[in-house]
C-alpha cells in the first residue's frame, strides 16, 4: 500500500508518520509538498501534525488554501483514503471534507498525554483490525481539540456510526474524566459519509513501538493496510 | 562625535574607562554607530568581561569532543557511528522577567537558532525554571507566562520538551531564571562553522525582517539591576515560532547541499555579533550594506539596523557561485534572503548606507573586550550560615508521616506534571523516558544507542556554600544521568548570579566556577558550552545558580532505567553508605530544613571520589540489567526518594531500616553520594559483587510490594494519599494554598 505523507510549512509529524509508515509497518511512502498536486500515485494520504503556517489566524485555516489540498479533495471524491492526524484533522475540518471544528481545549492549555480512545466501530476501513469496544491507549499533543459541531451535524454522526474512537477511561467507560480537552460526546475520531476520510486528534504514528511506551497505534495503520488488501 | 554623556554610556553598559580604551586603541573618537558595536561586543553577554579568565578553568578536554567551548555557537560531541551530539544551555532572565511569554518564548528560539546553525538537527529542549513562592500574584503571573511562552513557541517547532527542572524560592522574587538547553544531532561530517570563511564570500540574510525590537538588548538589558528594566519592555523581541520551523527545515537543507561555507544565528547584538563574530573566526574583514537589509518598519537608521535584536534572523556565508542555488532552497520554502554583504581581506568592518560609509573598525579590536579579574571578597554573614548548628535543632512536633507529606506538596517536590503536560515531548518518536524521572531518555535512530539528558543546580546549596554547590550541581546531573544507566559525555552551563562587580558576588561566582571545574574534571566529564548571565538584581542578588546540563549515552537503549520501582518482592538498596545515618548536619541546606523550620543554614557537602564509584556502580548494575530501577536522593531526602519511586510504579514499600537518633536526618537529610537500586531478589549477590568491586557502601533499606510506604515506627502511609498531595502541589500552592 503506497502512503503519501504531505508536508505543509509548519508540519512537524511528517517525520514521525513517514517512519512509522516505512520503517515500521514496511509500507512504500513519500513525502508530497504542499504545493505538488499529483496525488493519483498513493492509495493512502496522510495529513501529519504540526502548527501549519503557525495555525496562525485558526489551525488549518491558512493550509486549506494550499494547492495539495484541491487534489486531497479530489483524492477523497475518487474514494482514496485521506487519515489526518491532528492538524490534519483541522486541515479537513477547514476545508470542508470533514464536518465539524476543532475549538480551543476547553482549559485553555495545550495538552501533551497518554489517552485512552474506545474503538466505536470496527466496520470502518481504519478500524477493521480493531475490535469494537476495544481501548487504545494513544497519546495526544494539542491545545485546539476540542471537537464541536451543531447538534444536527452530532445526531447524524453518531446514527451513521461515524464516530471511530471516543476518549474514554482505562476500562472503556466514557467519562467527563477521561475527556482531555472538552469535545463534545468525548469524541476523538471521525470520518466522513461515505468512509473514506478520517480525522482524529490523537498521534497514532506515536505508539507504534513498544520502546516508545506501547504500539497501539500499529490498529489503526494495520486496519488501513488490511482494508487495501481486501479493496 | 563629541565626547558621549554618562548615560550614552551607561545606555550601552561601557564605563568611562572602556571609552578610553576605545578612543585610544581605535586612534580616534569613535562614531554613535561604531560606539554601538563596541557597547554591544564588549558586553558581558557578548563579551564575557567578567567571566572569560574563570571559564578558562572548566575542564574541556575528553576523547569525544569535537567542538570545544567557545569556538562555535555550541559545543559537540563524537558519539561514534559517524555521529555527533550538539549541546548548549543558555539565559532569558531579563526579557522573561519583564515579558514573561516572549521572554521565555525568545530564549527558546534562540538556543535552537544555535543548535542548527552548526547543521545539526534540534531533538530535545530541557528548560531549568526558577521563580519566586507562588503565593505572591507577581511570580505566578511570571511562572504562568514563562510555561505558557515555553510551550507555545516550543510545541510550534517540533522539537520535544523532556525535561528540566523548576524551583521556587523567595531569592528569585521577581529575578526568574529561564534557561533553555538545546541538545542537536549531526553527521560528523557535516558540521557547519560560524566563520566567513576567507575574503570574497557572499553574506545572505535570511528569515524575518529587521526591526526596531531588542535593541541594546545584549549591552543594556543583560547588564542592568531589574528594577530599571520594568521601563524597558519595548526592547524584549517578539518570536515568531513558525518561522523559526521553516528556518530549521530550509537552513538544515541548505547544509546539506555542501555549499555553505558558514552559518551563525542572530541573537544577542543581532546583525553586529553574527557578522563580526563571524568575521573573526573566519580572520576576515566584512562589508555590510544596511540599505540592503528588509525591514519592518520605517525610520530606522544604520544603527537601528546594525544592533536590532529581531528574531528568527539567520547568517548564511556562501562563495558568490553558489549563491543563487542556497537561494533557491529558501525560495522553496518562501523564506526571503538577501545579499547584505561579503567578506573581505582588510580585517575592518565597513557598514555602509548605500554609497554613504557610516562606520568602519577593526574586528580584532571588536572583538577584544577588556578583560576583568575582580578581588573576590567571602562575605562575612557567609560564616554565621555556616556555623549553624544542626545538633542543636530540635525535632519537629508533628510525626514524620506529616512532615512527608508537607515535603511532597512543597512545589519544589510536588509532581511538575501541570508544566510538563504543557509541552510536546513526544515529537520526533524518539523518547523513551519522559519527564518525571531523573533524566529524561531518548533513542538515536539508527543505532542501538541512546541519550539521557538532565538539568541540575540546587542554588540554596551554592548560597551556602559557593565552591560545595557548584561541585553538587555537576555530581547531581551526573548522577541523574547515571540514574538511567547512561555515561555522562558532556556538561554545559549557564552561570545565573548577581552584579559580578561586588566583591561578594565575584566571590560567589568564582567559588561555584572552581566547584564546577573541581567536580567535573574528577568525574572525567567535560564541560564543553555555556551562558553567563550576570546582574540578577533587584532588591538583592538571587542565591548563587549555576544551572547544569548533562548528557549522557546509553550503548543499549533497551537497557536503561527510571525511578520507578517495578515488581512485588523487589529488593531495594541505598549505594553510598554503609547504614542510614542519622548525622543531622546532611540537614543544612535541605528542602526539610526550609519547609519545616523555615531555615536556610548549614553547609552542605560532598565527597566527589565517593561520587564517581556510586555513579560508574550505578551504571554497571543497570547496563548488566541487573538494576531494575534507580532514583537519586536529592531534594527532600530518602523519605522523599522513596515516595517518589513509589508513586512512579505506582507500588508501596516497606523499610528494613535501623532506628536512628534524628528520624528527620535519617528521612529527610540531603547527603550526597546516595542512589536508591532495586533488584530482583535473586540479583543480591551480583549487586554485592558490583559495589564491593566498585569499592561502594551498600545497604540493603527494604523491598518493593504493597500499597503503602511504611518504615518500621516511623511512617505508614497509603501511596495513593502520598500521590495525591504530590500531584496537587503546584496547584494547591498556587491558588493560594501553603506557600
Amino acid at each position: 500500500m503506497r502512503f503519501g505523507v504531505v508536508v505543509f510549512p509548519g508540519t512537524w509529524s511528517d517525520v514521525d508518520c513517514f517512519h512509522a509508515l516505512s520503517d515500521v509497518m514496511g509500507q512504500p511512502s513519500e513525502y508530497v509538498w504542499h504545493k505538488d498536486t499529483d496525488l493519483s500515485r498513493f492509495d493512502c494520504v496522510i495529513l501529519p501534525g504540526g502548527f501549519s503556517y503557525g495555525d496562525y489566524l485558526r489551525p488549518g485555516a491558512i493550509a486549506r488554501f494550499s494547492p495539495v489540498m484541491k487534489s486531497v479533495a479530489e483524492f477523497d471524491r475518487s474514494g482514496g483514503l485521506v487519515l489526518g492526524i491532528c492538524n490534519g484533522f483541522q486541515i479537513l475540518c477547514e476545508a470542508g471534507l470533514l464536518p465539524g471544528v476543532l475549538r480551543p481545549n476547553v482549559h485553555l492549555e495545550f495538552r501533551c498525554q497518554w489517552t485512552d480512545l474506545r474503538v466505536e466501530t470496527a466496520s470502518s476501513r481504519f478500524t477493521g483490525a480493531a475490535g469494537v469496544g476495544q481501548v487504545l491507549r494513544v497519546p495526544i499533543s494539542h491545545g485546539e481539540g476540542n471537537y464541536f459541531a451543531d447538534p444536527e451535524t452530532l445526531t447524524e454522526l453518531e446514527d451513521s456510526g461515524r464516530v471511530l474512537f471516543r476518549y474514554c477511561a482505562p476500562d472503556g467507560e466514557i467519562t467527563a474524566d477521561a475527556n482531555p480537552n472538552g469535545s463534545l460526546n468525548n469524541i476523538a475520531g471521525i470520518v466522513n459519509e461515505r468512509g473514506n476520510v478520517l480525522g482524529m486528534m490523537p498521534h497514532p504514528e506515536r505508539c507504534v513501538e513498544d520502546l516508545l511506551g506501547g504500539a497501539d497505534g500499529r490498529v489503526i495503520f494495520e486496519s488501513l493496510i488490511g482494508a487495501a488488501v481486501r479493496a | 562625535m563629541t565626547h558621549p554623556t554618562k548615560e550614552q554610556l551607561e545606555a550601552l553598559a561601557l564605563s568611562e574607562a572602556e571609552y578610553e580604551a576605545i578612543v585610544e586603541r581605535l586612534g580616534r573618537e569613535p562614531n554613535e554607530l561604531e560606539l554601538g558595536l563596541f557597547g554591544s561586543l564588549w558586553s558581558e553577554h557578548c563579551g564575557y568581561k567578567h567571566s572569560k579568565p574563570l571559564l578558562a578553568t572548566l575542564p574541556a578536554s575528553s576523547p569525544r569532543l569535537l567542538v570545544a567551548p567557545g569556538v562555535e555557537n555550541a559545543g559537540a560531541v563524537d558519539i561514534d557511528d559517524g555521529l555527533a551530539l550538539v549541546m548548549k544551555i543558555e539565559s532569558h532572565n531579563h526579557p522573561s522577567a519583564i515579558e514573561p511569554y516572549e521572554g521565555a518564548a525568545t530564549g527558546v528560539g534562540g538556543i535552537v537558532r544555535d543548535i542548527f546553525a552548526m547543521g545539526a538537527r534540534p531533538i530535545a529542549l530541557l528548560n531549568s525554571l526558577r521563580f519566586g513562592p507562588l503565593n505572591e500574584p507577581r511570580n505566578r503571573f511570571l511562572f504562568s507566562g514563562v510555561v505558557s511562552g515555553i510551550s507555545g513557541y516550543g510545541n510550534c517547532i517540533g522539537v520535544p520538551n523532556v525535561g528540566g527542572e523548576v524551583v521556587f524560592s523567595e531569592s528569585y522574587s521577581a529575578n526568574p531564571l529561564v534557561n533553555a538547553m538545546c541538545i542537536g544531532l549531526l553527521s560528523t561530517d557535516g558540521l557547519v562553522r560560524a566563520t566567513t570563511g576567507q575574503p570574497g564570500n557572499a553574506l545572505i540574510l535570511v528569515g524575518s525582517e529587521t526591526g526596531k525590537d531588542g535593541i541594546h538588548g545584549a549591552s543594556g538589558l543583560a547588564s542592568r539591576n531589574l528594577e530599571e528594566d520594568r521601563e524597558m519592555r519595548p526592547t524584549v523581541q517578539v518570536g515568531n515560532p513558525f518561522l523559526e520551523k521553516v528556518l530549521i527545515e530550509a537552513c538544515l537543507e541548505v547544509a546539506a547541499t555542501g555549499k555553505l561555507v558558514g552559518m551563525q544565528d542572530l541573537g544577542a547584538a543581532g546583525l553586529t555579533s553574527a557578522t563580526i563574530e563571524a568575521a573573526s573566526k573566519g580572520g576576515t574583514g566584512i562589508t555590510i550594506d544596511v540599505s540592503l537589509v528588509p525591514r519592518r518598519e520605517g525610520g530606522m537608521e544604520p544603527y537601528h539596523i546594525m544592533l536590532s535584536e529581531s528574531q528568527e534572523r539567520m547568517l548564511i556565508v556562501t562563495a558568490p557561485e553558489d549563491v543563487d542555488a542556497v537561494r533557491a532552497v529558501f525560495d522553496k520554502w518562501d523564506l526571503r534572503s538577501t545579499v547584505i554583504g561579503r567578506s573581505t581581506d582588510d580585517g575592518l568592518v565597513r557598514i555602509f548606507d548605500g554609497d554613504d560609509r557610516c562606520g568602519e573598525a577593526p574586528v580584532a579590536l571588536l572583538t577584544d573586550p577588556p578583560q576583568y579579574r575582580p578581588q573576590g571578597v567571602k562575605p562575612a554573614w557567609l560564616d554565621e550560615l555556616q556555623s549553624w548548628d544542626a545538633g542543636a535543632l530540635s525535632l519537629p512536633d508533628v510525626r514524620p508521616d506529616e512532615v512527608l507529606a508537607r515535603l511532597l506538596a512543597s512545589p519544589n517536590i510536588a509532581s511538575k506534571e501541570p508544566v510538563f503536560r504543557r509541552y510536546d515531548h513526544q515529537v520526533q518518536t524518539n523518547t523513551v523516558v519522559t519527564p518525571g524521572s531523573d533524566s529524561a531518555v531518548l533513542r538515536l535512530r539508527g543505532t542501538r544507542k541512546g541519550l539521557a539528558a538532565a538539568t541540575d543546580g540546587n542554588g540554596r546549596y551554592c548560597y551556602l556554600d559557593p565552591y560545595e554547590g557548584g561541585k553538587i550541581a555537576v555530581a547531581e546531573v551526573c548522577r541523574n544521568v547515571s540514574c538511567s544507566g547512561a555515561e555522562p559525555v558532556a556538561l554545559t552551563d549557564c552561570l545565573n548570579f548577581g552584579n559580578p562587580e561586588r566583591p561578594e558576588i565575584y566571590y560567589q561566582l568564582e567559588e561555584c566556577v572552581r566547584g564546577i571545574s573541581d567536580a567535573a574534571r574528577t568525574l572525567g566529564v567535560p564541560v564543553i558550552s555555556g551562558n553567563v548571565s550576570l546582574y540578577n538584581e533587584s532588591e538583592g542578588a538571587i542565591y548563587p545558580t549555576p544551572i547544569i546540563g548533562g548528557l549522557g549515552l546509553l550503548e543499549n537503549v533497551e537497557r536503561h532505567t527510571t525511578i520507578a520501582f517495578r515488581d512485588s518482592g523487589d529488593l531495594v538498596y541505598l549505594l553510598g553508605r554503609s547504614t542510614t545515618d542519622d548525622d543531622a548536619s546532611s540537614l543544612g541546606g535541605s528542602e526539610y530544613l526550609s519547609v519545616m523550620h523555615g531555615l536556610v543554614a548549614g553547609r552542605p557537602s560532598i565527597d566527589l571520589d565517593l561520587e564517581a564509584a556510586v555513579q560508574r556502580a550505578c551504571r554497571r548494575l543497570v547496563s548488566e540489567g541487573v538494576a531494575r530501577s534507580a532514583h537519586d536522593c536529592s531534594d527532600g531526602g530518602l523519605a522523599v526518594a522513596l515516595a517518589e519511586s513509589c508513586i512512579a510504579g505506582d507500588t508501596g514499600f516497606t523499610g528494613e531500616l535501623s532506628q536512628a537518633s534524628r528520624w528527620d536526618a535519617m528521612l529527610f537529610g540531603e547527603g550526597q553520594s546516595r542512589i536508591i537500586v532495586s533488584v530482583s531478589a535473586g540479583s543480591e549477590p551480583r549487586l554485592l559483587e558490583v559495589c564491593r568491586a566498585e569499592d561502594v557502601p551498600v545497604v540493603r533499606i527494604g523491598r518493593v510490594g504493597g500499597d503503602r510506604l511504611t518504615i518500621d515506627g516511623l511512617l505508614d502511609v497509603p501511596v495513593a494519599d502520598l500521590a495525591s498531595v504530590w500531584s496537587n502541589g503546584i496547584q494547591r500552592a498556587a491558588s493560594g494554598g501553603a506557600p
